[in-house]
């Protein structure tokens, strides 16, 4: 004979442990007056591309790096250290995401207040990162015109933890007959008012108008913190 | 698929939970919202196989689903959304993407009995 089975009432959220890290990450990156955007998307749609392009063009007026999440190889962080921006590997093994954790590990040595950007390029995945608060101000989520336009709508749960949307390879729309508006349509129907921007890594197009956004995005930043 | 990590978060709080408050864990009664990002069924099955070896061997783990619930500005009211691929009010079609519920991953309660360390005696 056992005792019985009673209820007890408790109320724990399960991803406390990385919210916790997370929320002591934007503090820190708050109060240093660092600006984090992190990168997500499915492997293979231009997140690499992109970071490096904006890397190399932020960096005359900006101090930048990057840590790019990876299950394996340092690949990525061997093209985007081509822009001489300080660039951190994250290799996660088998795991599918990163967690602000390995961002706080990997950013053991750096000296956060000496940088106006930090990106975090994610594992390319369209499913598990969107659970994980990384501690960064910004979320892009990468679509790139050969995925085709209803990515959103098979993956809206990441449409919807993200904040932008960066619509990649632009210079190949024409060939894969890319339909811009239902795209749009999709991504509004996921995420009612979010942003997008149309950018082609390779060339150029739609850059300069995205940069011209974070910049921005950085100056409110900056004067939120000396209010 | 990130429910493996998932589960054995759930694992160790729950665990955790049991060992401050000496008691014998049945089950673990959690709120999953459908906007989480972590699948029930994947969940359930990592669940199992996170339990091997710990205190919460051969415990249930019992799901509820949370709707996405939203805001709308137009009614002044909160509506239960029929499509996570349609952020609009159902009633008056108005867009919305203030999310009230449909996120959580919670732990709400734990059926628990009390450790029994001794054969109760009579028992058969």
């Amino acid at each position: 004979m056992s005792a019985e089975p009673r209820l007890l009432e408790v109320r724990k959220n399960v991803l406390k442990q990385n919210d916790v890290v997370a929320r002591m990450l934007r503090e820190r990156f708050h109060a240093q007056g660092t600006y984090v955007v992190s990168l997500v998307s499915s492997p293979g749609a231009g997140k690499t591309a992109l970071l490096e392009s904006i890397l190399t063009l932020l960096q005359p007026q900006y101090r930048v790096a990057a840590l790019v999440g990876d299950l394996a190889t340092e690949n990525d962080a061997i093209r985007l250290a081509r822009s001489q921006a300080p660039v951190k590997q994250i290799t996660t093994g088998t795991l599918c995401h990163l967690e602000a954790a390995m961002v706080d590990r990997a950013l053991s040595g750096w000296d956060i207040g000496q940088l106006d950007f930090l990106f975090i390029e994610n594992v390319g995945n369209l499913v598990c990162p969107s659970s994980y608060d990384l501690g960064e101000n910004l979320r892009l989520v990468l679509l790139s015109v050969t995925e085709g336009e209803d990515k959103p709508l098979k993956y809206p749960t990441i449409f919807n933890s993200a904040d932008i949307a960066v619509i990649t390879k632009m210079d190949l729309a024409e060939a894969v007959e890319f339909d811009e508006e239902s795209v749009k349509a999709n991504i509004q129907a996921v995420r009612p008012g979010m942003r997008h921007f149309l950018v082609s890594a390779k060339t150029g197009a739609g850059l300069q108008e995205y940069l011209q956004f974070l910049t921005a995005q950085l100056a409110e930043f900056t004067q939120r913190m000396t209010v | 698929m990130h429910e493996l990590s998932i589960a054995m978060s759930i694992v160790d709080m729950a665990q955790e939970e049991a060992e401050q408050r000496d008691v014998k864990i049945d089950a673990v009664y959690l709120e999953l919202g459908l906007l989480s990002g972590v699948v029930a069924e994947a969940l359930l099955f990592s669940y199992e196989m996170a339990c091997i070896g710990t205190r919460l061997e051969g415990s249930r783990l019992v799901v509820k689903e949370i709707p996405i619930e939203v805001y709308c500005p137009a009614c002044k009211t909160k509506r239960i959304l029929s499509s996570m691929q349609w952020f609009c009010c159902p009633e008056c079609s108005t867009p919305t993407s203030e999310i009230i519920h449909g996120k959580e991953l919670t732990i709400t309660a734990l059926e628990v009995r009390d450790e029994c360390r001794t054969a109760p005696v009579g028992s058969a």
